[in-house]
């Protein structure tokens, strides 16, 4: 199923004020309603190389398989969706990927990323991240986070050691508890949410939530809605208005329209028939 | 490096920087900062620094711990925080800013902390024991990780113990305001001509959804005007805008969906 005229896309990503390079790496596959965005660490260009092999790595794989298979499919074996199962996979071939080149050339040592994962089919969302790359949603004006970091800062509010106002002042900001290609395996953290047309997605990197509020960021969607381009550029402009310390990356996906998977009679006898 | 100045009655006794993990509080002679009164417990109160931040907890002290006159358990310790404990204060003095805003870029630098050093730091916790060993288990974790994430080239060990303002270090989103003149625009005709709407958010819509809107946006540099939706564009002082942000000046007349407007700073 094409979705390219259900969702509308814009993504933006800048190296910000500070940094020479952009560690960050976006990709989108509009035809399959695929969205992946890894800001990645490690020294020299180690980082770039890190989230660059993580999303072309899912964005390849999931694109031959969608050739093929629909997320909405149901799995004989287990009774189950295939989408969970397949976006799981990637995320994990793309970690043994990065590791692999982390462990046998000296220049990638230690590289890693983060990730966030949109899966856009038969009326949902599937979400798989990890780190501290986060999915905001906008919905009839409401702005919400949808993701929880993987990390220390976030660790800590859980626990109640510090609050969310305190979180903000906090110096150890950068410390994430999980990452992609930094151990021989990793557990994505996987959700599913139903989605109404007029949402709009938010994938980012720390770059902008770190440097702009959650209510700015929720009053420029709001705002700027119409213009989704525009939008992501305001984004990113605001970021480095505000310093932009690190690289700065962001994707708008828009539901334009319900894109139901064809789950009817006829398509459950084309299976049987199969 | 952050540290602690011990008064009491006025009267400063002395500083104490704050370089150990873990700086226990008590009566007690073991303790790093020992208060030989009475009214404080053997061991009362204990600060853990982790990186940049520090936390201050009470260990179940008779009398209690006291930060700015409020009590607590926990506390997560901000510039100028003066914790009581009998007739002693101990005021808390987080670190200078840095000088070079190109020192915090490479602080801030996204690492991982590896779940191994994370189980290697919590058998140390565990072996030294102690009531607080969650606590000291995630701090030794992050000492572990920051360490071997130095040694992998990540992060920039001179970068990382530059000194760096707890408080005042990664600031929330703060753009550069104070020294920003307020902008302003003044309806000019329309049904609600001789209106005025201030620009404090940073971006204000203007317009109808579906005719015609455009954006403008309060920056660093000054307020500038975007088209975002619409057939036809928005005019400043009669000439039609591009698809850039366009800067606005002082007096500039802006039509938009029939409406024309005036563009002013205030004083």
């Amino acid at each position: 199923m094409d979705l390219t005229q259900t969702l509308e896309i814009a993504t933006c990503t800048d190296p910000g004020m500070v940094r020479s390079h952009n560690e960050d790496s976006i990709a989108a596959d509009p035809t399959n309603g695929l969205v992946v965005l890894a800001d990645g660490m490690g020294g020299y260009n180690a980082g770039e190389v890190a989230s660059g092999m993580a999303t072309t790595v899912i964005v390849t794989e999931m694109r031959q398989i969608l050739a093929n298979a629909r997320p909405y499919e149901v799995d004989q074996k287990n009774n189950q969706e295939i989408a969970a199962r397949l976006v799981r996979e990637q995320v994990l071939k793309a970690n043994s990927s990065i590791y692999q080149a982390a462990q046998t050339q000296p220049q990638y040592a230690g590289m890693g990323t983060t990730l966030v994962v949109c899966l856009f089919y038969d009326n949902r969302v599937l979400v798989a991240h990890l780190g501290d790359s986060r999915l905001y949603m906008l919905r009839e004006g409401k702005f919400r986070q949808v993701t929880r970091d993987h990390s220390l800062l976030q660790e800590q509010i859980d626990s109640g050691i510090i609050t969310a106002e305190q979180a903000k002042r906090a110096a150890h900001k950068n410390l994430v508890t999980k990452a992609l290609g930094i151990d021989p395996t990793v557990e994505p953290e996987l959700h599913e949410y139903a989605t109404k047309p007029g949402d709009i997605y938010l994938l980012c990197s720390d770059g902008l939530c770190d440097m702009v509020d959650d209510e700015d960021i929720g009053m420029t969607l709001q705002a700027l809605g119409g213009n989704l381009k525009l939008a992501a550029q305001q984004l990113v402009q605001m970021a480095n208005d505000n310093g932009g310390r690190d690289n700065v990356s962001v994707i708008l996906v828009r539901v334009l329209r319900e894109y139901p998977g064809a789950k009817g009679v006829m398509a459950k006898v084309f299976a049987w028939l199969k | 490096m952050a540290k602690l100045i011990l008064s009491m009655d006025g009267l400063v006794l002395k500083e104490i920087p704050l370089t150990k993990e873990r700086t226990t509080i008590g009566r007690k002679p073991h303790n790093d900062i020992q208060i030989d009164n009475l009214a404080v417990s053997g061991e009362h109160a204990v600060i853990v620094t982790i990186l940049n931040d520090s936390f201050l907890e009470d260990l179940g002290s008779t009398n209690g711990t006291v930060v700015n006159g409020n009590p607590i358990k926990k506390h997560f310790l901000q510039n100028n925080d003066v914790i009581e404990l009998g007739k002693y204060k101990l005021k808390f003095v987080g670190e200078a800013a840095p000088a070079a805003s190109g020192e915090k870029a490479d602080f801030e630098k996204t690492m991982v902390l590896r779940p191994a050093a994370m189980k290697a730091a919590a058998g140390v916790a565990a072996a030294g024991g102690g009531a607080q060993a969650a606590v000291a288990q995630r701090q030794a974790a992050v000492q572990a990780s920051a360490a071997s994430a130095a040694a992998a080239g990540i992060a920039d060990k001179d970068a990382r113990t530059a000194p760096a303002a707890a408080p005042a270090a990664p600031g929330p989103a703060a753009p550069g305001k104070p020294a920003q003149p307020l902008g302003a625009i003044q309806l000019l005709s329309g049904g609600n001509a001789g209106k005025e709407l201030e620009l404090t958010k940073p971006l204000t819509t203007l317009g109808k959804p579906g005719v015609q809107v455009a954006v403008l946006t309060r920056r660093p540099q000054g307020y500038f005007i975007t088209h975002v939706e619409g057939a036809s564009r928005p005019t400043v002082n009669g000439q039609e805008i591009g698809a850039a942000p366009h800067s606005l000046k002082d007096h500039d007349v802006i039509e938009l969906a029939g409406v024309k407007m005036e563009f002013f700073l205030k004083a």
